[in-house]
């Protein structure tokens, strides 16, 4: 979507207060029976539709979480799925997330397709809290999701596949506090045997969740709930119920070709005001819509990069440590000698592939300093 | 019964020596399936529900069984004991000799249809469940032959074929699982039942709670095994258990108190439970103050023990005595106690069930030697089964210029 998007913004609905949530005037009624022509669709009624499509075509899916059923869901994002499916495949779960989050691994173990909630992303880590009911948030839903989800394909030799899928709200939503408005991307996006996604427009939200459900991989799929309630248009393609989008491209949403800047989820709306207003001040940014935290679309980053020659990152998150401000005094490209990115495996010989060594520093330091060197131990 | 085929190696079959024994038996007491009735050690303790008899069905053939699978498992772990100080075993290693009638008595009651889940004490329940020798020592060697390739070790075992589903080294983090694999049998309408098992120090998790509280709403066909050897590491049972009758603590889920070290209790007790769990089973009589409903669930104590301490780098000693530890061997040992059985109703003679175990000491060393011999993994596989589906990820070795490669 290039240009100017036409978006209501809804920032009078959106209750500020722990889990108040007003219900928002809708745009759509989903996506069902809609004409071939371009429609508007909030991020909200994607997010419903997907699940609704997939939900239909594959009677393993089911969703689990605390008030996706009778209430509708927390944001409404599971709206009339539980009269249509029924209590089976729509589980109102008790205020317990490490517990869900096991027992939806366990399900996923033996072949099912779960759809888990949280209430948001903080959640997921799971620590308790005091101060209130909701806020409960414990570490050990975090454990299911890395130590029992991300590594047992690769812990099994291949045997465990987990195709689930944790989906909820992450990062800041409106004068929530410290507790429930931190961005997950950066800590699930480290986890070698996850995918995470995040979508900004409807159609993203669409494509991106459709393929998160049909993945045999565990998929940490990160919404916003700013982003609920802004209306995209979508194509009479993304409403097509076998509509998928790629896991692992990102997409220009803007071209340009002065700086280029990197976004995901809500910020890409922000990254795109901006390259408005550079625009009047003569500066071509060229916008990426990441989508896809890992895997990273580093393709499409790198070619940018090299057409534009200028990089700047955005994210709501704590970033990642890069000692930015000695940049221009670098001689040669930073080296990075980090863990693989893959599980621990146990095997002796692939245990030390995947720690550094004394010799991977070595290397690193001699290509930083212009020197040959041989080649690594190839894979 | 389930381990017929265990300890079939690439160079020995388990048949040889029972036809070593048939042939100079006064009768095949391999197939003979005459019932013998026995009585537990002692009677089942039962928390909101009736306990079943302590008198158990049993014949020659399962009584066999139970003494040659418990022997090879005890003998396995032996041999892991050596292999890990000589060095050929790194990282953890949780042994399980002494506990071994929990693992047979349990795939008594069961089918491989039936789901078993544990926590990192994995070697002898992945035996039961129709792991092999080889898969065992190759994996706990790291080598490619090994159930996981290599690249889960000691605690993570898995045979999904055979209903293990692991193999799991966060502590507890097994039962909600387990009730995960439970729900997903009631979903797909499978008759079957799945056996979480957890120990005495995991039993104070609060997931474990979770998952309970889950499985009893939902009425999953979940049983919960605690198998309590009174250790949780090196802390004793009533020093981190406030109330340490496990059995109960599932409040209104119905519990049974086991003796674990007597394999025919342990079967009984499974029974009991899966039959409850399928609501095939007897009417379980709540207290008359009782009013909640029943619940599907159930929770299963085993009062069993382990000779080893915690893992290899656990002597054992420091937190429990050696004449505990020798007590127990003497009273309770759970071979001894079939062995007996066997030969007091004149199964077999001493000298032929030694030399049972004299053939699982030598199908034991050629399983090692085999899994030496088994290589250990490519390098390429650093990169494999880190997704079902890789979609063109490109993933990164150590030196990200160096080693990267492109995943199918």
């Amino acid at each position: 979507m290039l240009g100017l998007l036409r978006r209501h913004l809804n920032s009078g609905a959106i209750s500020s207060s722990g889990l108040e949530r007003s219900l928002l005037r809708f745009s759509l009624d989903g996506s069902r029976g809609f004409a071939a022509a371009a429609k508007e669709m909030t991020v909200r009624d994607a997010l419903n539709s997907a699940l609704d499509e997939e939900m239909s075509a594959d009677p393993k899916v089911f969703i689990m979480g605390e008030e996706v059923g009778e209430y509708q869901g927390a944001y409404k994002v599971t709206k009339g799925l539980l009269e249509k499916y029924g209590p089976d495949r729509v589980l109102d779960t008790p205020i317990t997330e490490a517990g869900f989050a096991g027992i939806g691994v366990g399900a996923a173990y033996y072949g099912l397709k779960p759809v888990v909630e949280f209430m948001t992303f903080n959640f997921s880590m799971q620590a308790d809290c005091d101060a209130c009911v909701a806020a409960r948030l414990t570490v050990e839903a975090i454990d299911h999701i890395i130590n029992s989800a991300a590594k047992s394909n690769y812990m099994s030799g291949g045997q465990m596949s987990v195709p689930i899928v944790f989906r909820g709200p992450n990062g800041a939503a409106a004068g929530v506090g410290a507790q429930h408005s931190q961005c997950y991307a950066a800590w699930y996006g480290s986890c070698p045997g996850l995918k995470v996604l995040a979508p900004y427009s409807s159609e993203d939200a669409r494509g991106l969740l459709k393929a998160a459900i049909r993945d045999p991989d565990p998929v940490v799929f990160l919404e916003n709930e700013i982003m609920y309630g802004q209306s995209f248009p979508v194509s009479a393609e993304a409403l097509d119920s076998s509509f998928c989008l790629p896991i692992g491209k990102a997409k220009i949403e803007r071209e340009g070709k002065d700086v280029t800047i990197t976004a995901f989820s809500k910020m890409v709306g922000f990254a795109l005001q901006a390259a408005e207003s550079l625009a009047k001040e003569g500066i071509s940014a060229e916008v990426i819509n990441l989508r896809s935290i890992r895997p990273l679309d580093r393709a499409t980053i790198n070619a940018s990069v090299r057409k534009t020659n200028r990089l700047v990152t955005v994210e709501e998150g704590f970033p990642q440590h890069v000692i930015e401000e000695s940049f221009g005094y670098l001689d040669a490209s930073v080296e990075r000698i980090a863990g693989a990115d893959v599980p621990m495996p146990y095997a002796a010989n692939l245990e030390r592939m995947a720690l550094p060594q004394i010799e991977d520093i070595v290397r690193a330091a001699k290509r930083a300093c212009y020197r040959s060197v041989p080649m690594a131990a190839a894979a | 019964m389930a381990l017929s085929h265990v300890a079939t190696t690439s160079r020995s079959q388990l048949l040889k020596p029972l036809t070593i024994i048939s042939s100079s038996l006064r009768h095949p007491i391999s197939t003979d399936t005459t019932p013998i009735t026995v009585e537990t050690s002692v009677p089942f303790t039962g928390h909101k529900c009736e306990p079943p008899s302590r008198t158990v069905e049993t014949n020659p053939q399962e009584l066999l069984t139970f003494f040659k699978d418990m022997a090879l498992m005890r003998r396995m772990e032996i041999a892991a004991d050596s292999l890990y100080k000589a060095k050929l075993i790194r990282g953890f290693c949780h042994l399980y000799d002494g506990q071994e009638a929990v693992a047979v008595g349990m795939e008594a009651a069961l089918t491989k249809k039936d789901c078993i889940i544990t926590a990192y004490r994995d070697h002898c329940i992945f035996l039961g469940r129709g792991g092999t020798l080889l898969e065992s020592f190759a994996e706990l060697m790291g080598r490619k032959d090994g159930c996981s390739r290599g690249k889960g070790g000691s605690m993570h075992f898995y045979k999904k074929e055979g209903g293990f589903y692991g193999g799991h080294g966060i502590v507890g983090a097994q039962v909600p699982l387990g009730c995960g694999l439970a729900f997903a049998q009631k979903y797909s309408k499978d008759e079957n039942v799945t056996f979480a098992l957890y120990g005495d120090g995991a039993a104070n998790q609060g997931q474990l709670f979770e998952a309970l509280n889950m499985a009893a709403l939902w009425d999953l066909p979940a049983i919960l095994v605690c198998e309590n050897n009174h250790y949780g590491m090196g802390t004793a049972e009533w020093r981190a258990a406030k109330s340490p009758a496990y059995y109960k603590r599932g409040d209104y889920v119905p519990g049974l108190k086991v003796d674990g070290m007597d394999a025919l209790a342990v079967k009984q007790a499974c029974k009991f439970a899966k039959e409850h769990a399928l609501k095939n089973g007897p009417i379980v009589n709540f207290s008359p103050v009782d009013t909640l409903e029943t619940t599907l669930v159930e929770l299963l104590e085993m009062d069993t023990y382990r000779y080893h301490g915690h893992s290899m780098s656990d002597p054992g000693s420091t937190y429990r005595t050696r004449d505990e530890i020798s007590g127990v061997r003497q009273e309770r040992d759970p071979i001894e106690r079939i062995r007996k059985l066997i030969l007091a109703h004149d199964l077999a003679t001493e000298k032929e069930l030694k030399d049972i175990e004299k053939e699982f000491r030598k199908d034991v060393d050629e399983a090692i030697a085999a899994a030496k011999e088994s290589p250990m993994p490519d390098p390429s596989e650093l990169f494999t089964n880190i997704y079902v589906k890789d979609c063109g990820l490109e993933v990164y070795g150590v030196d990200r210029k160096e080693v990267k490669t492109m995943l199918p």
